[in-house]
């Protein structure tokens, strides 16, 4: 069985000659499986790990460490939205619009609307302090959000 | 005379991050000047002279570090550029990757030129999405331009730069953090030493630097090292060790101020002015109560409490140079980040967020440092459930004077950083946290207490 479409291994593959060694490649190869299949499951792995040319356990060893992967049968929905909870974000409402999005989504950090549409996070500081309270859309920053404006944003997913 | 920026001389152009535009400003005249007519030797002296000290949080003189690679290596040298910029409340090097990438790559060339590297990994973090795409799309317009890759204008220097993405860690931009991640494995930092200069990425001698140093060095090969001291702060003559502020800095400023921003600035600007004059002033015509001098690791300053010897001035006067915030008790510059506090904002609630931090980012590898942010954040969610002990402020300090390099507990410099905060909160501010335990009064945040707790 193939978890990993020829395609998707190609482009793991192309990531090979920027390094020294294969196992350099794993974070590149997490990142590129979970955009495109929305976890890193356990079929996958061992997938990645035959690439790189390492046992499956240390891939998984990684890949938890940063808890950023989904796996083991969780799903990222369509939109992964991130609220920080930084101080500067704290400071400028930063908590009350994470609760106001939990609210309106029915669900707690971490968790996808039951239709797949939103993954809702929380972030330590995203780096966008200048205009806190802020998240990010999967990766790209929105700033200075309102609850006003984050009902608009997660009308738009 | 107005301080004209130059760093961020360009950042407001319209499509700043073009070739086209860079070249038109001067971009890369100074990188094809370097290959044809200096040693890669000269560059580093150049540098050392300038008195460049390190932006991405250590202050570490940046030519000298590059004297400690191993000379004659044979094999290969690589250079790190740490844009891991997870500090809290600092975003400088954003601005720079998203709007003026190419001064940030023409002093990656300049620098890998200088240490006779010929690979640079540009480490990322993962929420900079903005920031890659626009370094990304620079770096292709340098290859198709010949500006990177093999026999570079015909010097016979080659390069490569290769971005990678980080994934949501803050310990991935301590520097042997960034390295393990950029291996594939955990990022847990490495015991030092050896430093990475002797031992680092792939087992081979590595650099890293931070990516608003990469910017300052393309500046001081462009405008020369009369320039770059011209700014800033000498060395303190009764420091012995001090080895001076000099150049421009980026300074963030963040949190309770009328108009948040980053602004370019000779170091040495003093916290009110740059709140006051840059920043707008504190918000809603409040007053700063404390003010966080350099990212969340460098402690807290009081901006009521006055300074010794110096008449009328406060905590809140203290320069913004690599001296300043160690004055009063704070860990360092750090990242020149500043975060305004105002005075209807409790110090529980500041602490407790800041644990929180932490103790969510301890890489795990040490006990001490695992175990004592987990220990604070437990204590200081008490206090803001208004359930906190008498003892609980004595054992916060307690926890935090035993964690990290300094105290020798720890492997990396995370742990000094968590434990900052909270020893100088708790000193500078021991009443409000007293109150708040007699009155056992409860956070105003308490409808997320439950909510923030649960992770
Ligand atoms: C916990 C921790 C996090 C750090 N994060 C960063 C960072 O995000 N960016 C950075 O440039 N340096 C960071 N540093 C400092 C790096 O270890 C290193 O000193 C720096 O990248 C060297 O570059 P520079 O000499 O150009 O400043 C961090 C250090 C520690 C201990
Ligand atoms: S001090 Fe903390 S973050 Fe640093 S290596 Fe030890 S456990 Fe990890
Ligand atoms: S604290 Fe939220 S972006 Fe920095």
């Amino acid at each position: 069985m193939n978890a990993l479409s020829e395609d998707l291994k190609n482009r793991i593959k192309a990531y090979l000659p920027r390094y020294p060694r294969k196992q350099a490649v794993v974070l590149p190869a997490l990142h590129l499986v979970h955009d495109e299949m929305r976890t890193v499951s356990n079929e996958a792995i061992v997938e990645i790990a035959e690439i790189l040319e390492l046992h499956p356990s240390e891939v998984h060893d990684t890949m938890t460490f940063y808890e950023f992967f989904k796996h083991d049968g969780d799903k990222l929905g369509k939109t992964r939205l991130w609220v920080c909870r930084g101080l500067a974000c704290m400071l400028r409402g930063g908590y009350e619009l994470l609760e106001h999005c939990e609210h309106k989504l029915g669900v707690k950090c971490g968790e996808t609307t039951s239709d797949g549409r939103i993954t809702l996070e929380f972030a330590e500081c995203i780096g966008a302090c200048d205009g806190a309270p802020a998240c990010l859309k999967d990766d790209v920053h929105v700033m200075n959000v309102t609850t006003a404006k984050a009902d608009e944003l997660l009308k738009q997913f | 005379m107005a301080f004209e920026p130059v760093l961020l001389a360009r950042v407001a152009k319209l499509n700043s991050g073009k070739l086209e535009g860079y070249r038109a400003d001067g971009g890369y005249a100074v990188f094809e000047k370097v290959l044809k007519d200096k040693q890669p030797l000269e560059v580093t002296t150049q540098v050392k002279d300038s008195g460049l000290r390190g932006r991405g949080g250590a202050g570490f003189p940046t030519g000298l570090k590059w004297t400690f690679l191993p000379k004659d290596h044979p094999g290969p040298i690589y250079l790190c550029i740490n844009a891991d910029e997870s500090e809290p409340c600092t975003y400088n090097n954003r601005i720079l990757m998203e709007k003026d990438p190419h001064q940030v790559l023409e002093g990656i060339m300049l620098s890998s030129y200088a240490i006779r590297s010929q690979c640079a990994y540009y480490y990322i973090r993962y929420e900079y999405g903005d920031a890659y795409r626009s370094t990304q799309a620079a770096i292709d317009e340098c290859y198709a331009a010949g500006l990177l890759g093999k026999n570079i204008l015909g010097s016979g220097f080659n390069l490569d730069i290769y971005m990678h993405r980080g994934a949501g860690a803050y310990i991935c931009g301590e520097e042997t953090g960034l390295i393990e991640s950029l291996e594939g494995k955990r990022a847990w930092p490495r015991i030092k030493p050896p430093f990475p200069a002797i031992e680092g990425a792939f087992r081979k001698p590595t650099i890293v630097n931070n990516v608003e140093t990469m910017a300052c060095v393309t500046q001081i090969l462009r405008r020369g090292n009369d320039w770059f001291k011209s700014l800033g702060v000498p060395p303190d003559p009764k420091n012995p060790r001090d080895a001076g502020s000099y150049g421009p800095k980026l300074y963030t400023i963040a949190g309770h101020v009328n108009e948040p921003k980053c602004v370019e600035l000779p170091m040495g600007i003093t916290v009110r002015d740059l709140v006051e004059k840059h920043g707008g002033g504190v918000w809603k015509g409040r007053k700063a109560k404390s003010v966080n001098p350099g990212g969340l690791s460098m402690g807290f300053a009081d901006c009521n409490l006055p300074l010794k010897g110096e008449d009328g001035k406060t905590e809140y006067d203290i320069p913004l140079d690599f001296n300043g915030p160690g004055k009063i008790g704070c860990l360092g510059l750090g990242t020149a980040a500043i975060t305004v506090i105002d005075d209807q904002t409790s110090m529980v609630d500041v602490l407790h967020n800041v644990c929180q931090f932490f103790s969510h980012e301890s890489c795990g590898q040490c006990t001490p440092c695992r175990e004592g942010t987990g220990w604070m954040l437990k204590i200081t969610d008490r206090l803001r459930r208004g359930q906190g002990r008498r003892e609980d402020l004595d054992v916060l300090v307690d926890v935090a004077d035993r964690i990290g390099i300094m105290p020798g507990t720890t492997i990396c410099g995370l742990a000094d950083g968590a434990g900052w905060p909270v020893k100088t909160a708790i000193r500078k501010f021991r009443r409000e946290f007293e109150d708040a335990i007699q009155s056992g009064a409860k956070s105003v945040h308490s409808k997320s207490l439950q909510l923030v707790g649960a992770h």
